[in-house]
């Protein structure tokens, strides 16, 4: 698909995101808004995957998102796939809905495959998913998304060192780093450091992307596909801004869990051009 | 009293061993992972057969229930091997997202259940693992009383569909069950018909219930004894079937009576049919070092204090 074709879809996402969590007025707008680009380049550009959802998904790849509380924005690019009707996103969030606060097998919404909420619980799933692959002698690739606060979860650091040790080399891990946490700037909470020679000692293939430049992403995205088979896990540091397409959302920690009032919902879609329909 | 023998003695993760390698040979898609601990989980005879499907985590239990989660999305039947102390407390919320309410198809095997671990202490004695387990939705949870029961028990779990806590134990202790005994889950088993007490038992308990009840044959007293190795789900029918023959209960198992098999009992006798129990469990404490048996007198858990226990639940009846 052409980069203009993705921007639009994901401009389209940004909509879905900051309408779902006005609707219920509770949820994460900001990260939401952040990794947009992201998952449409990969829904819609970079993964082998159907709509018609089998959870074994043999033969397809699969995408795990780890930090659960970015769901509006997983929600909405798998509708906008055709994972299920774009009308059930206006559930978000309410009783009886599939389309629950964190993502949730539970209720067999289709294109979730396990439960995240928790966090730094998603590598190490999508380890085992890729164990399995490599047993079937599936060629398929496995997706992970992470926000960099999250890393701060041990869980992390045991999985980053169990998957070179056992070259997970079908694994393509993203983190993104818009270095914000609920609390604050996360060099002022929880420092990581740097991220990259931390990785790299682990034994990781560590690349950059620009996580809201389209065609960056795109092509890391691609990149990263191409390193894969080569006996390491890729690392794929993904610079994004928090609130990313909303002006007065952007760059933030404000926006991480805090939905729009009314007026500020006619002043966010007012940057965000409706191109597919909204729902 | 029904006469139990036997001319073995053997530890039930030994079973848990044999059972694996079997359920490895039944079905191609039985994997097995461990966290450092091969030995004591008696692993090596699958991991020889089956190298390929045994992935080693290290020591990180956490990563270790993760990894096993995911496994599964591709129709691996994944068994986790590790003490209950780190497949339950240390790894809960992993359990519990990952895995229960993700309803993937892990079977958590563990190893060293309970005060009977012996020398090693309280810091390994895990005796809340039951409680924690189910209260888990869809969690299964089954303790086996022996070698054999623990082998038929691991092979059954591989073809139920759905998350397993399995639980069992490093001391030697009889084998009294058959050895090609088919296990059902849910199903409870009659060791010995009775009339006077019933003494539900789960675990090595079953053998403590047993001799039990074979001095309180001597003392005239006719205990019903059943064996209930799956604690959730629970037996209800045959539980009831026999309180209501024999008007009070005594339930007997290795773990904190806050959370275990008495409390699960003590919420059916309360809404189903009310009758007098006794709680033969640890009273809300931490383990010690020791030797199991001096362990299981201590904290009372032997048959002399199932024996108490049914002269003082049989003089509650009627009361």
């Amino acid at each position: 698909m052409e980069i203009n074709e993705l921007t639009k879809i994901a401009s389209q996402v940004r909509r879905d995101i900051v309408r779902m969590v006005h609707g219920c007025q509770s949820g994460h707008p900001g990260g939401s808004l952040g990794c947009a680009d992201f998952l449409v380049a990969l829904y819609f550009n970079q993964m082998k995957h159907d709509p018609a959802f089998n959870m074994d998904a043999a033969g397809e790849d699969i995408f795990f998102l780890s930090n659960g509380h970015i769901s509006p924005v997983f929600y909405s690019v798998l509708a906008r796939s055709g994972y299920f009707d774009i009308v059930e996103l206006a559930t978000f969030r309410k009783i009886n809905s599939r389309v629950q606060g964190h993502p949730a097998t539970h209720e067999h919404l289709p294109g979730i495959r396990i439960a995240s909420g928790s966090l730094g619980q998603g590598l190490s799933v999508a380890i085992g998913a890729a164990i399995t692959k490599k047993r079937h002698k599936d060629p398929s690739i496995i997706y992970t998304l992470h926000g960099d606060g999250e890393l701060q979860e041990g869980q992390i650091w045991e999985a980053a060192m169990f998957a070179p040790h056992h070259k997970i080399d079908n694994l393509i891990m993203t983190i993104d780093v818009n270095g914000q946490q609920i609390d604050g700037p996360v060099e002022k909470i929880m420092s990581l450091g740097n991220l990259r020679a931390k990785f790299e000692a682990f034994g990781w293939e560590v690349m950059h992307s620009e996580g809201n430049d389209m065609a960056s992403i795109t092509i890391a995205l691609q990149q990263a596909k191409l390193n894969t088979g080569k006996g390491k896990p890729i690392c794929n540091l993904m610079q994004t801004q928090m609130g990313f397409g909303v002006d007065f959302m952007m760059g933030s920690h404000k926006w991480h869990g805090v939905a729009p009032n009314d007026e500020q919902l006619i002043a966010a879609l007012a940057q965000l051009p409706e191109t597919l329909g909204d729902y | 009293m029904k006469k139990y023998t036997y001319t073995d003695q053997k530890d039930t993760r030994s079973g848990f061993g044999v059972g694996l390698l079997e359920a490895g040979r039944e079905n191609p898609n039985v994997v097995a992972l461990c966290a450092d601990l091969i030995g004591s989980l008696k692993m090596d005879a699958f991991i020889k057969e089956f190298p390929e499907r045994f992935t080693q985590v290290g020591i990180a239990e956490a990563n270790m229930m993760g990894i096993a989660a995911g496994m599964t999305i591709g129709g691996a039947i994944p068994f986790t091997g590790t003490f209950a102390n780190f497949s339950t407390g240390r790894v809960y919320d992993q359990i519990r997202q990952s895995i229960a309410y993700s309803e993937k198809n892990v079977k958590i095997c563990a190893s060293h259940a309970g005060l009977t671990l012996g020398e090693d202490g309280a810091t390994h004695q895990i005796l809340e693992d039951i409680g924690m387990m189910k209260m888990l939705p869809g969690m299964v949870v089954i303790n086996p009383c022996d070698f054999n029961q623990t082998k038929a028990a691991t092979i059954a779990i591989a073809k139920y569909k759905g998350p397993v806590y399995l639980r069992f134990g490093r001391p030697v202790i009889p084998v009294f069950t058959a050895p090609d005994q088919v296990f059902e889950i849910g199903k409870a088993w009659m060791v010995n018909e009775g009339k006077d007490v019933t003494i539900v038992a789960t675990g090595h308990l079953v053998w403590e219930a047993i001799l039990a009840g074979e001095i309180l044959e001597t003392m005239g007293i006719d205990a019903e004894i059943i064996n209930i190795h799956t604690i959730k789900p629970l037996d209800e029918a045959a539980i009831l079937k026999s309180v209501a023959k024999t008007g009070c209960i005594v339930s007997a198992e290795e773990h904190n009576r806050f959370g275990g098999l008495g409390d699960s009992i003590a919420q059916l006798l309360i809404t189903k049919h009310l009758a007098p129990q006794e709680y033969i469990a640890v009273d809300d404490s931490f383990g010690e070092s020791g030797k199991p048996s001096d362990l299981m007198k201590k904290y009372g858990l032997d048959a002399e204090s199932i024996v108490k226990a049914v002269q003082k639940v049989i003089a509650r009846k009627g009361v």
